[in-house]
């Protein structure tokens, strides 16, 4: 591979329904930097079906180039049909950085087109960097520890990385700025495909997303069982706050993962106000927390990672502690 | 319907329990698991599930395949356990220290010579690395599809299945035709009682173990040195703050943290 002749950083701007996903954007805003260091053009990557139209507003958050391939085989996400796009775009054009989403779409997408093109590929990115040389540093937290492990990918390019969503800032929209846009000759047809889409089906979020709580409580594996679940969905009744479990609280069916799991792959939230009961703090969900303005931990464990990750910590059982709080709380809301 | 070959990949993890006591070599950077037991993923247990359910129903043979050293035989055995038919270990010098993309291909090399698959499951992610990537790596090396997040699948026809695929709040169905490859995710199945652990000495089979001489491989494409991705560095992540302890009767405690955090302006409507 001949690994200087890989140019441009590469964003793949997931649409679904003509809709922009946030997580591009963002990915956008971080990879802008990264261009500009390199010296290397930022380009967006559309993929679906009478999409065009969404090039200016990837041009507003940071897109040099926007290479759009609109086809009706691209209408709903299938990786046997985008994967072969994409794979057909990296072999011409050549980028140097591939970035992509952590969405179900970029999950189940990234991976197959790493494979075709027999790059590396590293997940759940949290932060990137270009060394000196141009290499791009994925960083990763490491299991089991307080470490951060920096990826990367030598001597294949393009160098790829998944980004899940929350992570990354995006750019200050500005509708002055211009992109060249680049249709995609797609050659592929429905014959070619393996899969059909007989059905999608989204539900409609009933409250305010979890990321964008002003206040959250979030219980772990500390909490025992579904019954004391109760107790936390009662503190964070009054303050009106949201429910955010860890991983193991909802592997246990205390939480439901997809709305409320708080981690590295769950949701990053930013809160002012973030309470974590029982919750041992292990890395993972640590850096889902890390925006909140305050960080209260309440546990029985001294020793747990999360009492010197808070800026407040409670070392005793929650079951003594949270009633005592709901009543301090439910005071607030006569004064 | 006609009898399927399945096959399940799975992977030895360890013991959550013991995460504090993984270490990252400084040397080499790879993780040190040295002491640590494994166990098998949860997901991988839906998947060898999920298996035994299709077989059960339809008949036919479950495989189930691993790569790594000599202590995940412990996990194939579990996996003949809980009853199925046959189990493989790629076990090699020569297959360590690889990354996604490695992995997958050699899996791939063992599920080739293995032969005839009509349909690959797997964990959507293991409990440990939780890239989620061998399942569409595996598949685009065997040329077949892949759907990720799978939480139904059912069979229309001989070779033709509806699969459900979790997505962000809510499902897409996806029809889609044999071989192919599925990740499946917890909401697929309810798995059997494992087995007691007396089961475990009664099983006499044990498994295959295949080398790199024993599968069809690119000696270049495995292994660390096949490996695309490396970990030059590794730092510590600064997530400390305050850590201030309250301390006092319950009730004390509650009004102090009150006043905190009225002072520092969070509190609701505040």
């Amino acid at each position: 591979m001949e690994i200087e002749k890989y140019k441009g950083v590469w964003v793949f701007t997931e649409q679904r329904e003509g809709e922009l996903q946030e997580v591009g954007l963002e990915i956008l805003g971080e990879a802008r930097k990264i261009a500009d260091k390199l010296g290397h053009e930022l380009a967006a990557v559309l993929l679906g079906h009478n999409v065009s139209h969404l090039a200016d507003e990837l041009a507003a958050y940071g897109a040099d180039k926007v290479y759009v391939a609109d086809s009706p085989v691209l209408e709903v996400y299938r990786c046997d049909a985008y994967a072969p796009v994409l794979e057909a775009m990296i072999n011409e054009h050549k980028p140097e950085i591939f970035l992509v989403g952590g969405t179900s779409t970029g999950m189940d997408l990234a991976p197959r087109v790493a494979a075709k093109v027999n790059t590396g590929l590293s997940a759940h990115c949290v932060g990137l960097d270009v060394d000196e040389g141009g290499c791009l540093k994925a960083q990763v937290p490491a299991f089991g520890g307080s470490i951060m492990a920096s990826i990367t990918c030598a001597v294949h390019r393009p160098q790829m990385a998944t980004v899940p969503p929350g992570f990354m800032k995006k750019l200050e929209k500005d509708a002055s700025r211009k992109a060249e846009v680049f249709n995609v000759e797609v050659k592929l047809t429905e014959k070619d495909i393996r899969t059909r889409v007989l059905e999608v089906f989204r539900e409609e979020a009933e409250s305010k997303p979890i990321e964008l709580a002003e206040t959250i409580v979030a219980g772990g594996y500390g909490i025992g069982s579904k019954e004391n679940w109760g107790m936390l969905e009662e503190l964070a009744a009054t303050l009106g706050a949201s429910v955010g479990a860890t991983r193991p609280a909802c592997d246990e069916g205390w939480a439901v993962q997809e709305v409320q799991m708080i981690g590295q792959s769950g949701k990053t939230v930013h809160p002012n106000l973030y309470i974590g009961v029982g919750v041992s703090g292990i890395i993972h969900h640590l850096i889902g927390i890390q925006d909140s303005k305050v960080i209260v931990a309440i546990n029985r464990d001294a020793e747990a990672p999360i009492i010197k990750a808070a800026d407040y910590a409670i070392v005793a059982d929650y079951k003594e502690i949270v009633p005592a709080l709901i009543e301090e709380f439910k005071k607030l809301g006569n004064e | 319907m006609k009898p399927l070959n399945i096959v399940v990949c799975i992977k030895p993890v360890p013991d959550s329990r013991y995460w504090d006591r993984l270490r990252l070599d400084p040397n080499t950077k790879l993780l040190r698991r040295e002491g640590i037991p494994i166990v098998i993923g949860s997901l991988d247990i839906n998947a060898i599930e999920e298996a035994l359910r299709i077989k059960e129903a339809r008949g036919g043979k479950v495989t189930v395949i691993s790569m790594g050293p000599a202590n995940t035989l412990e996990i194939l055995a579990w996996a003949y356990a809980f009853g199925v038919d046959d189990a493989v270990l790629l076990t090699d010098r020569a297959f360590a220290g690889a990354d996604t993309l490695a992995t997958a291909y050699s899996l791939t090399s063992g599920i080739k010579k293995i032969g005839d698959v009509d349909l690959v499951l797997l964990g959507n992610e293991s409990l440990d690395g939780s890239t989620g990537q061998v399942g569409p790596q595996v598949a685009e090396f065997l040329g077949i599809p892949h759907v990720t997040g799978v939480e139904k699948i059912d069979f229309v026809g001989d070779d033709t299945l509806h699969v459900r695929r979790k997505i962000e709040l809510g499902h897409m169905v996806i029809e889609a035709k044999l071989p192919i490859t599925l990740a499946v995710t917890a909401e697929i199945n309810e798995p059997r009682v494992p087995p007691v652990f007396g089961a475990l000495w009664a099983t006499e089979k044990e498994a295959k173990q295949w080398t790199v001489n024993d599968v069809e491989v690119d000696k270049e494409r495995i292994g660390q040195g096949g490996s695309p991705t490396y970990v030059p560095e590794v730092s510590n992540i600064e997530l400390q703050r305050r850590g201030e302890v309250l301390k006092g009767e319950p009730a004390q405690i509650a009004r102090q943290l009150v006043e905190k955090l009225r002072a520092d302006g969070v509190l609701p409507g505040a």
